[in-house]
Order: C-alpha cells, then structure tokens, then sequence
C-alpha cells in the first residue's frame, strides 16, 4: 500500500486516495475543430509508459484536492507530488 | 509415558502435562511443548503420507519449514486444516488428525503409487487422461479425491477477526539474538520499535542453543535482555507474530495469532489480529532455514535437521531417537552430536563429507569419544516407516561419481544438515533481488530497494556472536536513518569457535545414476525427487520456473522452504552451469500462509460493506417494508399490508397514488450545493441543458454526459440563486457526480469560482405525490401558498411545514401533481410522521422504489442505469431537446462521431405485450424472427417491465435498434426461460401523454 | 513429436523416464521469417500454432524474453467461459470455448479443461436483470446458459451463504455449464510442443527492443538476440502492449494495471464449480490440486510491478468470506500479481495497424486466459489473410475513433 504525499495535508496511506490516470492531458480548447482521430486521441490514447509517470491523485477521504504525482510504474517508487498548475491537469 | 521424553531441561512445564489425541489416541504432552515436539515425545514417528507416492514421512524440521507434519487440528466449525505440527501449541484436549492414508497412516493401501513411482513421474497428467475424451470428467474426480490435503471446516467461522494500523520508526521481525540485539539498540536510541516473532516466546535460536553468553547460559541472557526491552515504553514486543508481508513503501503485515494456543471455545475474543504496520525503518532478523541433504530415501521418518534434533533436545527436552547418526557438510551438525551426547543419547557417529572435518566443534566432539568419518557420505536409508539404519561410503569429492556403499550402521535417528539459507523471503518480497554467495554457498539478500536491511542468520552470519554484532549494527543505524541519535551498546561476549568451510554438496551420489537410484527427494511434500528435474531438463522445461512448475518443486504448502535451494542445484547440476546461473526466486507473500479471516479483518457479516439508512429507516422498519440494497443504501421496495404480495402491494401504492396521494422517501438521491460567481458557466459546461436562462427559484431537469457522449447521470437542477444551485442525483451516482464535478473544476477550470458542498446527508427527502398532495401539506401546516399560480411545477420555495423550515420543491418522478420536501435530516422523521398525520384523510399511502419505478415508466421516465447502460446517449433516449445547439458540453463532440450517427441506433420505447396481459421479462432480448437459428440477430432488449394497475395491462421500456421508426412494428422478447412473447412497439409515454396532472 | 498417452507413460516408466523427447526444440533465431509472433504466452503460441495448422505458414518464430507462459499465461484464475453480453464478444469466447473443448486432445496436451460450470452472481433487482439480458442474448448467440434461484444454487454449491441475512443476499446467478477452469501452465506448454511439431521456431530469452519498418511497412525486429527479419510481425505481448506500440511509434487506448490473485493451501473437494461475483467483488475456484484460487479486483493505478496493494487483496478475503462464511479459517497460501492491458471497452484489440505487416493482438484486460486459442484462431488468420476473420472485425482499433465501442463493462455489469 503506497505512501502517497499529499501536498496539502502530508503524507497519507493509498487508501485515502483515489486515483485519476495520466496526467497533463488537457481538453481541447475547441473540441467541433478536431477530427474524429484528434478527438479519439484525447479520449482514449495513453501513454502508459513502463517507467516514470506522471499521474493524477485525489485525496479523495481527506481534502478532497487533486494533485499530482510522479512515479515510477515498474518500482512503484514516487519521486514527488506537485500542485497542478492552475488550469492545467500537470506538466 | 513419553518414552522420548528427558528427565531433565528444557524450557516445559513439567508441572503442567496436557492430555492431547492424535489419530484418535490419546497421549500426554507438557505445557511449552508443540504438537509436534509432543508426538516425538511419545515416539509417533510416522505424521503423514506424502502427497502423490504416499510414503510414509515423519517430523523433519522444528518451525515453519516443516513439509511433514501437516494436520488437521480440531473439529467442527474451528477445525484447521493444514496446520504444521511444528508450529502448533499444544493444548489440553488437543485433536491431530493425519489427512492421508487409508484405512490409516500407518498402512496406508495407496502406498502402491511408491512402487508404481515411475509411471508418476513429473508431469504424468499432462500426458494422459486424454483419452476418451468423455471420461476426462471421472478422470478428474479421481484427481481431486486425491490430492487436496486438509478439510474446509463446513460450518461458518464463529471467531472474530481484527485490524490495527500502527506506526514505527523500526520494525524488527524475528526476535532471535539479531532481532533482539537490534530491537534494543534502537529502544536505546529513542526510537519507536515493534518487533514481532513467529514463535510463541521470544529467543529464536537461543532458545534451544548450549552456548553461553556473558558467562551465563543463552537462555538467562534472553531472560535479560527481554525485561529490558519490556522496561521501554516506546517498544511494542509480538510474540506468536508473523511478518507475513513486505508491500511497497514500507508497508508491512504482521499476523497475530492470539487465541489458538488456548484451546477450547473462546467466542467473543479476537482470534488473529493483522497489524498493518508503516515502518520507516525495517531490520530483517528471520534468521537462516537449515538444509537437508540430497541423498537415497532420504525422506525415510527419522531423519530430521540436525538444528531441529538440538531443539528438540534442548528446549523441548525430547531425544527423538536412540541411536543417531549425524550426516552433515559443515560444523553446526557437530553442536546436535554434543547436545545428543549430553542429554545422555548414544552418538553412533558423524559422518561429515569434508576431508577436513570441523574446526572448534569437531575437537570437542572428539574429546566427547564420538565417532567422525570424515571424507563420507550417506548414500541411502534402510527402513521404510523409520530409519533402521544408514549406508555410508567414502567419498573424495567427485559430484559424477557412482559410489557403493561400504559401512552401515544401525540407527534410528538421522540428523542432517546441508549447510543454511538465510531467509531471505522478506528481502525479496521488498523487491530485493538475492545474491549467490560463493563463500557461504548460499543466497543471502542483495541491494535493498526499500528502508530494510537484512541482519544476522538472515544475512549470512552463522556465528553467535556475528549475530549479536549484526543485529546491533544494524538496529543502531536504522535509528539513526530514522532520525535518531547513534547510540552503541557494549557487545555480550561470547565463546567464537573457529570453524571450517562448508563443503558444497548438493546431491549425494549414489550406486546407480539418479534416474535408476532409489529417489533422492528435494521436496518432500510434493515428492520431488532429482530424477524428476532432470526429467523434467530432458523434456526442455529448461528455466527454473518451468521446473518449479512442472515438478510442483516448492509449491506444497512450506513453499520450498526445504526444497528449492536443493532443487536448484539439482538443476545446475543437470545444466552443468553455476546454481545462480539457472535462475534465483521470487519470494511473494504470505511467508507463512495466513488466515482470510486476518486478512478480511472485521470487514465480514454486517461490517462487510457500510449500510446507510435513512432518517425514516426504524418507520419503514416498523411498517414491515422489505428492503432493497441500492448501492450501500437500504431502500423500502414496498410497504406490504398483512400478507400482501409485492404485486398487490404495488398495484395497491400506485392506484392509491394516481388517485389520492401516496408519500415516498426520497432521501437517498444525491444533493449537490453550488455555489459562486461562475456557477453557471460551471455548470454549462457540465449539463446539457440551457442554464444561464434558468429563472431563480425554477427547476429544471438535468443530464450530464460522460466524454464519450454516454449517459452519465441526471437530476434535478434549481436555481435558488442567482450564484447558487442545487443539484441531485441518482442514488448510486452521487458520490461519482461528486467527483466528477470535482476533477473539472480543480484540473480544467480552477479559474472558476464555484463551490461544491455535498449535502445528500444533511438533508432527508419526502416526496409527496397524487392529486390530493397539495392538501396534504396544507393540512401539516404548510406556511406557503402551494396553488399552481403561485407555486406552478418545477420550481422551489423555502417554507415552514408543521413548524419546521423546509425546502419545497415541485417537481414529479410519477406524473402526478407532487411536492418534494427537503428538511434537515433530524427532523425528517417528525415531518414524515407529520404528513403521514396529515393525510389520512387522503388514505395517504406510503409507496417504495417498486411502486415508484412503476409510476415513473408509466410515465416513460427513464432510470440511468436500469434503461440505460454505458453505450446509451441522450439521442438514444429522445433527449435531442435538452441539448444545447450552440454551446459546447462535456461529451458533445463524441456525439458527431459516425457512431453516434447511425440511424440503427438503439433507441427508447414503450413496448406493450399484443395479448395485452403478458408482463414482459425484464432483461429479455428483442428479436425478429422467433424462428432464426442462432446468432440471432439482437435488436435491443426490455429494460423495464411492469403490471400497470392504473392502466390494467402491463407495460414496458426498451432499447430497440432504429426503434422511434419503428413504432407499430411487433418484435418478440425472447426470455432466458425459453419463452417468446410478440411485443407491439409504441411510445414510452403511456400516462396522460400530455403531462398534464404535474401542472394541476 | 511422439505421441502421449497411457501405454507411452507405461513404456517410458520402464524405461526409467529416460527416453522422453523434449517438449519443445531450443533453437537459435533464423536470420529470416515469414512471421514473427512477439510474446510466449498462451496467445502467441497459440497464434503460432494456428498459422501452421490452419495456413500452411510454417516459417514462424515465437519471440519470447523471459520464459515461454511466464507472463499472465502463469498468473491468472484460469477461468474459461463465453458468456458475454455483447454479440461480438460472445462469438469470439464462444470460439475459444469450442476451442477448448478439444484442446487436450488435438494438442495431445491435457490441459486438464475442467467444464464444471461458472456462476455469475446476482445481489440486486439490477444485477437480476442485467444477468436476464446477458442470458436471453447468450443463448440466442447459440451458447448454453441458464438463470438459475437461490436453491439452484445452494444445491449445486453447498457452502455457499444463501441466507436472505447478508449483507448482499445472493438473489440468483447466471450459469454457464460448459465454462470451468483449465491447467493454465499446460495451455502454453501444449501449444509450444504442438507449434514446434510443425515447424515453429520458440526462442526464449531473446526480447524485442525495437520494431523496424521501411515508409509504411514492418521489416523485422531488433532482439537482445540480434536482428530478424520478418514480412509481418504479430505482436501479443498482455502487459506491455504499450510499450511495444512505443517501438513502432503508435499508441494505443490501453493502460496496464496491476491484477492480483491467491491461493488457498491446498484442500479436499469442497467447491465443484466456478463462482464469480461482481457486486460482492471477488471470484473462486478450486484448482484440481485443492487450492482455492481466488481472483482480486484490479487495482486503479498504472503498474507494470507484477504486482499491486495489499488492501486489495484485503477487500477479495473479505468477498469470498462474505460469500462463503466457512473459508474463514482457511489460509492464503501465496498471492501474485499480473499485468493487465485495459481498453476503454473491456474488449480486445485484434486487428491491423496503421503500419503494413504489423498486427497488435492486446487489451484482454482481466479477461485473456479464456481467450487463448480462440485469440491465437483469429489472430492467425488475420495475419495469414492480412485481414480481420468476421469473428474479430468489431475488435478493431478504429472503433476508439468511430466511437463503435463493444462496451462490456459499461453494460454488462460482469466481472471478468
């Protein structure tokens, strides 16, 4: 079970925590200007990578903030949480 | 009598003996004594059958390696299986029971697979059954009578289970003189410590060691050190506690056993407890498994660990035999010919493979007159249900030669050691890798990727006082990385006896090649022998895993404790390649297996899921209303009169609804606050619908999406100011609404000022509804003017009902004209009391989630999740009005893409049955052709279907491919039963099309 | 390949085990393939297989990095069933169970396909309709299935907790008699002995680090063993899916997720069929060796760690107790993880890729094991033929962008 830091209220277990994917994929600005493939690839392409990953948490049993956090998919290290840039679902 | 047992020594209670029954017989034990020290006690050397040959196999080990001794314990609903007798305490009124061998253990008539061996070799299964293939079915049957070991008990599990989080800065596990060392050279620090240990006290090794330590015996130092470490009040100690589990982050389980030593019925107290411990730091001190070794019957009852004969010696006061011989590739072996010496045992002799024998130990063995033939082996075991005897050889070294015997001696007791391997399971399941240790000729725990380091015996440090150094070492700096100050403890001394290398030897050879030798077993459980890896090399199953696979090697319930270091190198040896060459393994939880009920906790029976009950709930209770689950709410299905049916009561409800007034918890729909100067953009983006124009103090109805164009949620909306709204949702929706609203205001939008409050708690839900509901607020003492001209339907107004400030909203789920009131959830039962009072007049019925469903399919409103699922839009379900032609919305652009565009859609419709009395099957598919063959073509299917009393014919929903043109048409709904019902397509609409009742 | 059987178990028993022939050659890669399968799971080798046996496509190597079925192949619950709610779905499974149901015999492998029945669970009104929909359209598809009441199903599974008094009651079930469990290690075991009979190359140890193409078409990989070429490259590697589209510049709608399982120490008989549930999240077996095999939920984040969160496998105990009060005392011997490849749909990627020759065979999500040789069937054919086979045209990557998604989990409410 992770250490997941929330960088609001400090480290917590996982279980407070819900988790939202991949980070920094942002809503096209004008959806009705992108084609059928543009569109899908917001949807649903993902980089999925096996390595480091930047993704989306919400401690969802204690501020209710999301944020984000960078960890590794293979060790399941985290190397760090970050506060989203405002308007923007992380780097 | 306990012939076995010493006059003397040993850490029982002689004061204390326990009647106990094994197989139905009874014997005697002392208390400090485990089952398994018990039955060596009173010479019962056969324990079981192994699981595919049947030999007969007695107690090898003294701990959680023990492959044998496998048990039933107990009878009745707490009856265990597999229980390792070696880890069970005994008890007064103890019951063991062996789980092979008919018509008993002793003689045992499926024995025959011995001789039959060959033929189940590994794998066998593989390459028969097959055929015929009809008889596969009673091939199996067979298989599975068979194998399996212990019982399920049959009845349910009376204990009680629990959880408890706990923090340290050190978590130590295993309570051995590491352990020990470390744990209280981290207390001294000020560190927060827990250390916990499988066994039922504290000490490890030094509970059955000879040696001395400070000048006093091992165990008076242990006695010490534990009232020290007891005197810290920052040190939390677990005895009878397994660290079962290493998880990511430094998150740990520990299983407490805390009752099953007791014995007896002892309901009401916890059975097992799982401390789910974060540690920031850990010190593995698991110590080291000793190996067997590798030779001819060497599985025969009566040869054991030399390690377990000394502890059976010393602590439990039991020579489990007469006349042993010792057979060993290193010096520890030598310590269990003195402590058999001493404890007045005959030593017939040490036969040590090495040419140079042991270092310190060996002079003292000789100086105790005991035999050493050094430069021998062990070749094979006479005996077959206990050793008789052994036959050695000399042996220079060569791992391919064939050897005959040319010595035997008669014994009863062989005690073996093939060196030890750290136990590094742990380690590994922190996702260390292990590492091949060429001097100590074992694996001992690489780099840690985690805060642990691995100390002691589990880390390769055989000696002592190595152990006691470790252990403060490395106790000392795991404080420190935790925060601590260093401290450093003054050593115990302790006698260090110089000792020689251990000889690798991992298979003994034997007269005849190891396919054709008697079997040289590497896991005694699943009884796999050499011959069975090098068949399983022959046939290309070549990796480790695939031999581990194909052998079962190391998948018996010890999990290879034994085995796997044995049959790897029996592998290598095959391969002709290094042993950390073909492969190292993976060690996963549990170490030792744990109980689902530890796992599960208390989360089981009521507590399995939380129930949540409205405000009315004990009234609904008290009406005799059945429940239906809804998510994690329990909602009234139907209020039943008498003995009245769910049909009757229904159709009862509803008449009563449509025709006077009937009166609904609502409660369970999620309520949504929002609030702040940019609610309405929010909320734009959100819903479908036209916000911005909605009128303060108005209603509206209100579909979100999902970004794939799919339903994803509806409710009301109302506008009770200009910046502020309340929403709700579907009752299983809320909580996701919630979050969903949540994740575009936090991550896309930030920018906007809103507010969210959930308040589906605070607030309790009555809906009132039928012609005459107006007249029932009237009479509770409603404070507003409810007529249509200044209360017109779909708007809100804040009001006093019988006192109390209530919320109104005039809104309809049933068609009808309906008032829904939201009033502080603590006085939700007043108020429903209220109204109840105040229509009696009116026959006010209360009416459940069934009628409701009814009324509002009557009405051809829709209930997401019911009539739709993932793949339904809005346009499937006729909802093209609600949807904003200018702006954009979440999941507007999926709904342009060429699927959302197919005509052949599935779309909403009535359906009525054409005999007109038929109630369709809810779920049922919708055809064409009722006589097609398979594949049928699926045209949707019934998604709601109800007997309508206020229509007097039944009534359906469905989704039916391009079904708004097909209105007329008839189609037939094919039921799992087998039954085709011709359906009629029509509208969904079936009550007062025109919607005129809710504006009355 | 010799052929097993009793007699040859008798013969080589005599013969002191000495005499039997390798299941599988070990050969060094071949400078050139007509195709080459990257991954040794159950579905390339059944892929493999089938492109030998049913296309004629003998030059074929299997392409594996660590040991052939060591992926999900070895990890998962062994459930084998086919029914699915959507029409595409249902025929693809219902394939493989077909499949299947000779798969001992025309391996002359005995995977040991145990059809003991699978039990969905039903605990609500919802759940009750949604297994109605699920049933009526099964065996309109022409696959056996049934609703079967509370006493069915405490008869057939007597330690079961039926009692109204739960906290999710078991209202009913859907049952499948023909589903069951097989020996999962023996399905890649078999598959390779019978695809290396007919010419098939199994290169173990030898991982694809790239995928190479000229302009639009796939030429060949590039392996820790060297460089082979190759007119087409079928890629079914469950859990690393993404990774391997990476090498060929494409993404994919997947993400991978840890899923994890245990086993019981092993017992006598005391479950005879399958049981799965949704609502109460946790589905079991038990193995023919006496273990119960439990599957967990999948757990929400991305990880490519074999394994995952121990509350998870917390939540399964809790599941299975709720559902069989009497495995309490019982003990988890050893738990796992896999990885798993999730679609947004829950349904696989069977199909061609924007690049000619390669083909991508992914996204099985929990659901791959019962899949085997119908996944290999189609697979093959798709690349023997250089196009989909009716069975799996729905399964195609342009569904994500025409929005024809095959939604299983969104509508059928079953877990996998």
């Amino acid at each position: 079970m992770f250490l997941i830091k929330c960088p609001f209220c400090g480290e917590r277990a996982e279980t407070e925590f819900s988790y939202g994917g991949e980070a920094g994929i942002n809503r096209p600005l004008d959806p009705d200007a992108l084609s059928d493939v543009e569109w899908a690839d917001y949807l649903f392409m993902r980089k999925n990578p096996r390595g480091a990953h930047k993704e989306l948490w919400n401690h969802a049993q204690g501020c209710r903030r999301w944020f984000g956090v960078e960890r590794d998919t293979v060790s399941y290290r985290i190397s760090r949480s970050f506060e989203l840039p405002a308007g923007d679902k992380g780097p | 009598m306990q012939p076995n047992r010493l006059k003397q020594g040993g850490r029982i209670d002689r004061s204390r003996p326990l009647d106990f029954f094994f197989n139905g017989r009874q014997y005697r034990g002392y208390a400090g004594d485990t089952l398994a020290s018990a039955l060596l006690a009173n010479d019962v050397s056969i324990v079981g059958r192994s699981f595919k040959l049947h030999r007969p196999r007695g107690i090898v080990g003294c701990g959680a390696e023990e492959p044998n001794a496998i048990l039933q314990i107990g009878s009745g609903a707490t009856t265990l299986p597999n229980q390792r007798a070696t880890q069970v305490e005994l008890y007064d009124g103890l019951e063991a029971r062996t789980n092979k061998g008919w018509p008993n253990v002793n003689y045992d008539i499926a024995a025959v697979n011995d001789s039959l061996g060959r033929l189940f070799s590994a794998g066998f299964y593989y390459k028969t059954f097959m055929y015929p293939r009809m008889l596969w079915e009673s091939y199996e049957k067979l298989i599975r009578r068979s194998a399996g070991m212990g019982r399920s008990p049959r009845l349910p599990d009376p204990d009680h289970y629990d959880h408890r989080n706990a923090y340290c800065d050190v978590l130590v596990a295993g309570a051995g003189p590491s352990g020990l060392m470390a744990a209280l050279t981290a207390a001294h620090s000020g560190a927060r410590v827990l250390i916990a240990d499988e066994q039922s006290e504290f000490g490890g090794q030094l509970l059955s060691s000879a040696e001395s330590i400070d000048g006093k015996s091992a165990q008076s130092w242990l006695q010490d050190t534990l009232y020290q470490l007891s005197q810290f009040e920052n040190v939390i100690m677990l005895p009878r506690s397994t660290v079962f589990g290493y998880f990511d982050h430094n998150f740990l389980a520990i299983a407490q056993r805390c009752t099953d030593h007791l014995g007896g019925n002892l309901t009401g107290q916890i059975r097992e407890r799982q401390w789910r411990v974060r540690a920031k730091q850990v010190v593995l001190a698991q110590g080291a498994i000793e190996r067997p070794l590798v030779f001819c019957n060497n599985d025969r009852p009566g040869v054991m660990l030399a390690s377990a004969v000394s502890s059976y010696v010393n602590r439990y006061a039991v020579c489990p035999g007469k006349r042993t011989v010792v057979f060993t590739n290193n010096d520890s072996a030598y310590q269990t010919a003195i402590d058999l010496h001493q404890a007045g045992s005959e030593v017939v002799a040490i036969v040590d493979s090495r040419i140079d024998g042991a270092g310190g130990l060996g002079e003292a063995v000789r100086n105790l007159g005991i035999a050493v033939f050094q430069n021998h082996v062990v070749t094979d075991v006479s005996g077959r249900r206990r050793v008789s005897g052994v036959l050695v050889a000399k042996w220079d070294g060569d791992r391919c030669a064939q050897i005959n015997h040319t010595i035997s001696m008669d014994c009863d007791l062989l005690a073996i050691s093939g060196g030890w391997s750290p136990a590094v399971h742990l380690h590994s399941q922190s996702g260390g890798k292990n590492v091949w240790n060429e001097d100590l000729q074992c694996f001992v725990a690489g780099e840690s990727v985690q805060n642990c380091i691995s100390t002691g015996a589990g880390n390769g440090y055989w000696s002592l006082r190595s152990c006691l150094q470790s252990g403060h070492d490395n106790g000392r700096d795991a404080a420190v990385l935790s925060g601590f100050e260093t401290v450093d403890l003054s050593l115990p001394s302790v006698d260090d006896l110089h000792s020689n290398a251990l000889q690798p030897l991992w298979r003994v050879p034997a007269s005849k090649d190891p396919d054709r030798c008697p079997k040289q077993f590497l896991d005694y459980q699943n009884d796999t022998s050499v011959a069975d890896v090098r068949l399983a090399v022959r046939e290309g199953y070549q990796n480790v895993e695939h031999v581990k696979r194909y052998t079962a090697l190391g998948f018996g319930t010890d999990q290879g404790k034994l085995g796997n270091i044995n049959g790897m190198a029996a592998l290598a040896e095959c391969l002709d390649r290094p042993i950390p060459e073909v492969g190292t393994t993976t060690f996963r939880p549990a170490y030792t297996p744990v109980t689902f009920g530890v796992c599960a906790g208390d989360h089981v029976g009521d507590l399995y899921d939380p129930e949540r009950k409205t405000a009315m709930h004990e009234w609904h209770l008290s009406k005799d209303a059945p429940f239906e689950n809804v998510g994690q709410w329990l909602r009234p299905w139907y209020f039943p009169r008498g003995d009245e049916a769910l049909e009757a009561a229904v159709a009862r409800e509803c008449l009563a609804t449509r025709r006077s007034a009937g009166i609904m918890d609502a409660s369970t729909l999620g309520k949504i606050i929002v609030q702040g100067p940019d609610s309405v953009t929010f909320l734009e983006r959100i819903y479908t619908h036209d916000v911005a124009n909605m009128k303060i103090g108005r209603c509206a109805y209100g579909i979100m999406l999902g970004e794939d164009g799919m339903m994803k949620d509806d409710g009301v909306m109302a506008r009770l100011d200009e910046n502020q709204f309340y929403l709700t949702t579907t009752t299983g929706g809320a909580a996701q609404v919630l979050a969903w609203l949540e994740i575009w205001l936090q991550t896309e939008w930030p920018e906007l000022d809103v507010h969210l409050t959930s308040v589906t708690d605070h607030f309790s839900t009555i809906a009132v509804a039928g012609p005459n509901s107006r007249r029932v607020l009237q009479n509770a003492g409603c404070s507003i003017d409810l007529e249509r001209q200044s209360f017109p339907f779909m708007s809100v107004q804040m009001a006093e009902l019988a006192g109390v400030t209530v919320q109104i909203f005039r809104v309809s789920f049933s068609g009808e004209l309906a008032f829904e009131v939201n009033v502080d959830s603590g006085y939700a039962l007043y108020i429903w009391k209220k109204l109840m009072e105040a229509g009696k007049e009116y026959d006010i019925t209360p009416y459940g989630t069934e009628t409701m469903h009814v009324l509002r399919a009557e009405k051809g409103f829709v209930i997401l999740g019911q009539d739709t699922d993932g793949s339904v839009s809005p346009h499937d379900l006729g909802m093209h009005w609600m949807m904003s032609k200018t702006r954009d919305h979440l999941g507007k652009r999926s709904l342009s893409r060429p699927d959302g565009k197919r005509g052949d859609r599935k779309q909403l419709v009535g359906l009525l049955s054409t005999d007109n009395t038929t109630v369709l099957t809810e779920g049922a598919q919708l055809i064409e052709n009722p006589d097609a063959p398979p594949p049928v073509p699926l045209l949707g299917h019934v998604t709601s279907s109800y007997a309508s009393a206020c229509l007097g014919h039944p009534i359906a929903l469905a989704l039916v491919a391009g079904g708004r043109k097909r209105k007329g048409e008839t189609l037939f709904a094919a039921a799992s039963d087998g039954s085709m019902v011709p359906v009629k397509i029509v509208s969904p609409v079936f009550y007062d099309p025109k919607g005129e009742r809710q504006h009355a | 390949m010799k052929k097993y059987s009793a007699f040859g178990l008798l013969r080589n028993a005599i013969g002191h085990n000495r005499h039997w022939q390798p299941a599988w050659r070990n050969p060094d890669p071949k400078r050139k393939y007509d195709v080459v399968i990257v991954g040794g799971g159950g579905h390339g080798l059944a892929t493999a297989y089938y492109l030998a046996k049913e296309h004629g496509i003998h030059n074929v190597a299997v392409l594996e990095k660590g040991w052939i079925g060591g992926g999900n192949t070895g990890r998962n619950t062994t459930i084998v069933r086919s029914n699915y709610l959507w029409t595409e779905a249902a025929l693809l499974y219902e394939k493989s169970l077909q499949l299947w149901e000779g798969l001992s015999q025309e391996l002359n492998y005995n995977v040991m396909f145990s059809q003991r029945g699978v039990y969905n669970l039903g605990h609500s009104l919802q759940d009750m309709r949604d297994i109605e929909r699920r049933v009526s359209a099964n065996r309109l598809n022409g696959l056996d299935a049934v609703v079967v009441n509370t006493e069915q199903i405490k008869a057939a599974i007597p330690m079961i907790n039926t009692s109204a008094n739960a906290r999710y009651p078991i209202l009913g079930a859907s049952l499948q008699k023909r589903g069951g469990v097989a020996r999962h290690d023996a399905v890649a075991w078999g598959f390779a002995r019978a695809a290396d009979a007919l010419g098939v190359d199994i290169i173990q140890q030898c991982e694809v680090t790239g995928i190479q193409r000229d302009g639009r078409r796939v030429t060949g990989v590039e392996t820790t063993r060297g460089r082979i070429e190759a007119d087409k490259v079928g890629v079914v590697v469950a859990g690393n899916a993404s990774v391997l589209a990476s090498m060929a510049e494409l993404r994919l709608p997947i993400e991978s997720h840890p899923l994890q399982a245990f086993v019981s120490e092993p017992l006598k008989p005391v479950l005879d069929t399958v049981v799965m549930s949704n609502a109460v999240h946790g589905y079991i077996s038990q193995s023919d060796k006496g273990e119960l095999v439990i599957g967990a939920g999948i757990d929400a984040y991305n990880g490519y760690g074999q394994r995952g969160s121990f509350p998870t496998i917390e939540h399964a105990a809790a599941a299975i107790i709720e559902l069989f009060p009497v495995f309490s005392r019982v003990r988890m011997l050893r738990m796992w993880g896999g990885i798993v490849d999730v679609c947004p749909d829950a349904c696989p990627i069977i199909s061609k890729m924007p690049v000619d020759g390669l083909y991508f065979n992914c996204g099985w999500g929990t659901g791959g094991f019962k899949a085997t040789p119908g996944s290999g069937w189609v697979f093959a054919h798709t690349i023997a033929r250089d196009r989909a086979h009716d069975l799996n045209t729905a399964f195609d990557l342009n569904r994500f962008t025409s929005g024809a998604l095959i939604d299983e989990h969104g509508a059928a409410g079953v877990a996998h």
